[in-house]
């Protein structure tokens, strides 16, 4: 029997779980949202009961002040929600509090990533493959193209372009939500003991990080310090402050980005970057086509990415699946 | 191939021209002979593997990866070379050691149609996705990574303390990997000879005018005709016709390149001869009608009578073995005046000298010359040395101004390189009647620049949200942009639907302020036809 999941609706502005009445991720306020992680084009403000992890509630609630109808949800717990749905959050790999959401109702699982990825990180739990009968993956990095490199030699490019230009500072542009503490994270597994200097935008999020437990080491504010002792260091700052006068206040900076885009050389060219970092915070094709096979669903949709690649991968290896028109996320930053 | 390939790595990535020049410099003072001469004609696309296509690759490609996600990927990608690196399939064990530049060069000048598969994929096998892209671009002979010739011949004088202008001189003598070049910069050999050979020079070039406010009595005025500049060299008994670029023309023109019988190397106007033009004895036709002999290897008779070609001289540089280069423009003025006489008349004139007391004066004469075959003026400073390249206030080109239209988007493509992933070329419309009356939006032609980079990202944030159809790179718009479109002229065509071919369209101005509606009909554009 082929089942239809009449109950889950692709709409344009998000995945409207019907019975429940209730969407996930929706892209504007509605009554009640579930979201899987806190990215702003997941995790819109003005909801009426918001239910997350209390990570991802967390940050929301640094950036939207969403306390009053939050309902948080801790990984392996599930909720109830009207209609005879059942939600349980499962760990993503994405960012800290980023969840896959497990949904139930007449005897049907389906399975929402949200954003992921497999490989370890050391600021979220990893990624748990949870079978289902229908699994609606991301594919952001869907195209056989993006393979990311080991991140280890991605941190030991950024490591010898510091200790080649001593005089010159290197600037790394990192999404504030959790690509920034992952690059630091990492630095710090590789041995970087010295100070790693925050751009104003970064230092609310680190903060918050650190309180919920993910050690950063030393960090300090690139606004308190004079340039002349930025020589030599590793700043770090939001995307947008790359290109931007800001950083005419660093000492000839290297311009470094860390994000899955920067495997074509041509978006590393388009955002003026010098030292191209591969770090992505989402699955890459092979972890996109691994995953998969491991959940091995009986049907598949795709949203918000490339998604006509992996659906002709689907095609090829005779797996159902569908592309869905959501609108409105767009990981350009990663 | 790792250190030329890391060149190739660090050169897409660094943005200043100092810098450029400086990693160029140090990899040509490091490397040995030949992979650094091999990897000077790769930068300055003097190499050529007629055996290795973008097709090759594509098919290499398509037979290990399902050909549609591979057509996805170069789409997403935009540039061949780089998708077939990142999605070639490592091989499970290293084969061999990666390959010298020279050892990959003369696999690839030995591999023919047939080998060129099997051998490419032996050399992929040996390197990593950088090596992989570097010797793609290496053997597809399409660099394009923002690094021009010139920019490499600049460099490789800074890397042996010599004059550009020098390298510039004995460079189009030289075939890669250029080892007498390599002789005379970097070891003090004799520089090889270049008298006796028939060899292009560089042209020498102008500023735009713009905002400058030059003295006629400075100056002197000449028109600035829409044909093709080229270089004629004749020496020991031969003739070259070379174009703007160096390539070598003579085959496409031989009644030109048979008519210059005296050792000299002149500068002028390639034209037809045609109606198009007044003022002056001898007419030539509009650039539409030299477009019909561009690009030709062999020329029919008919061609050569239905467009017989000439040349409109500007300049000479040598005469009878002497070079003149550095003499003011009106000693070679008097020279050119002098020599043109010799020359047969239905091949050769001389462009004559607009007199204007001022540069009022002159916009004055140059807005009534609305012939098809005037772009505009040019300004020579009287004391003008002939030197390669453009010189700030030697030379100026003052070209009239364009003619307008407002025309709709109706689709979108992305571009290659730089703008790979951005949807930057864009076709758009007229409408053929009354747009309230049911009128139809037709094509009237393609643009790619004359936007900002800002603007560019405005173009493609609109394009994905206004998209209401895709055919593989190409996104219909709902067509409801406006943009006014500049261009040089327009001509009556049969091979398009709307009749009509601009020549130099450019996006002047987005016209977010307009409704389509009142963009301009075909007949409006159909009234500029100018021949």
């Amino acid at each position: 029997m082929i089942a239809d999941f009449a109950w889950i609706r692709p709409e344009p502005m998000g995945l409207h779980i019907v019975p429940a009445d209730a969407w996930i991720d929706p892209a504007r306020a509605v009554d009640t949202a579930l979201v899987t992680h806190g990215h702003a084009d997941h995790a819109r403000g003005g909801h009426g009961t918001t239910i997350a992890t209390p990570a991802t509630l967390a940050i929301m609630a640094v950036r939207y002040a969403t306390e009053a109808g939050a309902i948080p949800v801790a990984y392996g717990e599930s909720i109830a929600l009207p209609g005879a749905v059942t939600a349980t959050f499962i760990p993503a790999g994405h960012v800290l509090g980023s969840a896959q959401i497990l949904l139930e109702h007449a005897g049907e699982r389906v399975v929402v990533t949200g954003d992921y990825k497999r490989r370890a990180d050391p600021t979220c739990p990893p990624f748990e493959v949870t079978p289902c009968d229908l699994f609606i993956t991301e594919a952001t990095f869907g195209l056989p193209v993006f393979r990311h490199p080991p991140i280890a030699q991605e941190i030991a490019k950024l490591l010898a372009a510091r200790a080649a230009n001593p005089a010159r500072c290197v600037l790394v542009g990192a999404y504030a939500l959790g690509k920034a503490q992952r690059v630091i994270a990492e630095l710090r597994a590789a041995g970087y003991r010295d100070p790693i200097y925050l751009h104003g935008a970064m230092e609310r999020m680190c903060r918050l990080y650190e309180e919920l437990g993910v050690d950063l080491g030393d960090l300090r504010l690139m606004a308190d310090v004079p340039k002349a002792s930025l020589e030599g260091q590793i700043v770090v700052c939001p995307p947008s402050a790359l290109n931007d006068r800001w950083s005419r206040r660093l000492p000839d900076p290297i311009t470094a980005m860390a994000s899955g885009w920067m495997r074509v050389r041509q978006r590393a060219v388009q955002k003026n970057v010098e030292l191209p970092l591969v770090i992505s915070d989402h699955a890459d094709w092979d972890e996109l086509t691994r995953t998969i096979e491991e959940v091995n669903p009986a049907e598949s949709w795709i949203t918000h990415g490339r998604e006509e690649a992996l659906l002709r991968w689907c095609e090829l290896h005779q797996r159902r699946a569908r592309a869905l028109a959501l609108v409105g996320y767009e990981d350009e930053d990663d | 191939m790792e250190r030329f390939a890391a060149l190739v790595d660090s050169l897409v990535y660094t943005r200043s021209r100092n810098a450029k020049l400086a990693l160029i410099a140090t990899y040509l003072r490091e490397m040995p002979d030949p992979d650094r001469g091999w990897a000077l004609a790769a930068l300055t696309d003097g190499i050529d593997f007629p055996a290795v296509k973008a097709s090759t690759i594509r098919n290499l490609l398509t037979e290990r990866v399902d050909p549609v996600l591979y057509t996805l990927s170069r789409d997403y990608v935009g540039d061949t070379a780089e998708t077939a690196s990142l999605l070639w399939p490592e091989p499970l064990a290293p084969v061999a050691l990666p390959p010298t530049v020279a050892e990959a060069v003369a696999e690839l000048r030995a591999m023919t149609r047939a080998t060129a598969a099997r051998e490419l994929a032996g050399l992929l096998d040996r390197l990593d996705a950088n090596g992989r892209y570097a010797l793609l671009k290496l053997a597809t002979g399409a660099m394009r990574i923002g690094i021009s010739a010139r920019l490499a011949k600049v460099a490789f004088a800074q890397a042996f303390g010599v004059s550009i202008d020098d390298v510039e001189e004995y460079w189009h003598g030289q075939a890669s990997p250029y080892l007498p070049l390599f002789a005379w910069a970097a070891e003090g050999a004799p520089p090889p000879r270049t008298d006796q050979l028939p060899l292009f020079r560089p042209f020498m070039l102008a500023h735009p005018l713009d905002e400058t406010v030059v003295d006629m009595a400075e100056y002197v005025a000449e028109w600035k005709w829409d044909g093709i500049r080229v270089q004629l060299v004749h020496v020991a008994g031969e003739t070259r016709v070379f174009s703007r670029s160096g390539d070598d023309i003579s085959g496409t023109f031989p009644e030109i390149a048979a008519a210059l019988p005296i050792d000299a190397v002149l500068d002028g106007e390639l034209l037809v001869r045609g109606a198009h033009q007044g003022g002056e004895a001898g007419g030539a036709a509009s650039f539409n009608a030299l477009q019909q002999r561009l690009g030709r290897k062999a020329v029919s008779k008919k061609m050569l009578a239905e467009y017989p070609a000439f040349v409109r001289l500007y300049d000479i540089l040598i005469d009878e073995g002497e070079d003149v280069r550095s003499w003011a423009w009106e000693q070679r003025r008097a020279k050119l005046e002098a020599f043109v006489p010799r020359l047969d008349p239905a091949r050769f004139d001389l462009s004559q000298v607009v007199v204007a007391e001022s540069l009022v004066d002159l916009a004055a004469i140059r807005e009534r010359a609305r012939d098809d075959a005037i772009e505009g003026v040019m300004l020579k400073r009287r004391d003008s040395p002939y030197v390669a390249g453009r010189r700030t206030g030697l030379w100026y080109k003052w070209k009239r101004d364009p003619l307008l239209i407002d025309c709709v988007l109706m689709y979108a493509q992305r571009g290659s390189g730089k703008r790979s992933s951005f949807y930057s070329d864009f076709t758009f419309g007229c409408w053929d009647g009354d747009p309230d009356a049911g009128a139809e939006l037709l094509p009237v032609g393609k643009a790619y620049f004359g936007f900002t980079d800002e603007e560019l990202k405005w173009l493609d944030h609109y394009v994905r949200q206004h998209t209401v159809n895709r055919f593989g790179p190409v996104r219909e718009t709902d067509r409801s942009l406006v943009f006014e479109v500049a261009f040089d002229s327009i001509h009556a065509s049969k091979r398009h639907k709307s009749g009509v071919a601009m020549r130099f369209p450019r996006i002047s101005r987005i016209r977010r302020d307009k409704p389509a509606h009142e963009a301009d009909r075909l007949d409006t554009l159909k009234a500029l036809i100018a021949d």
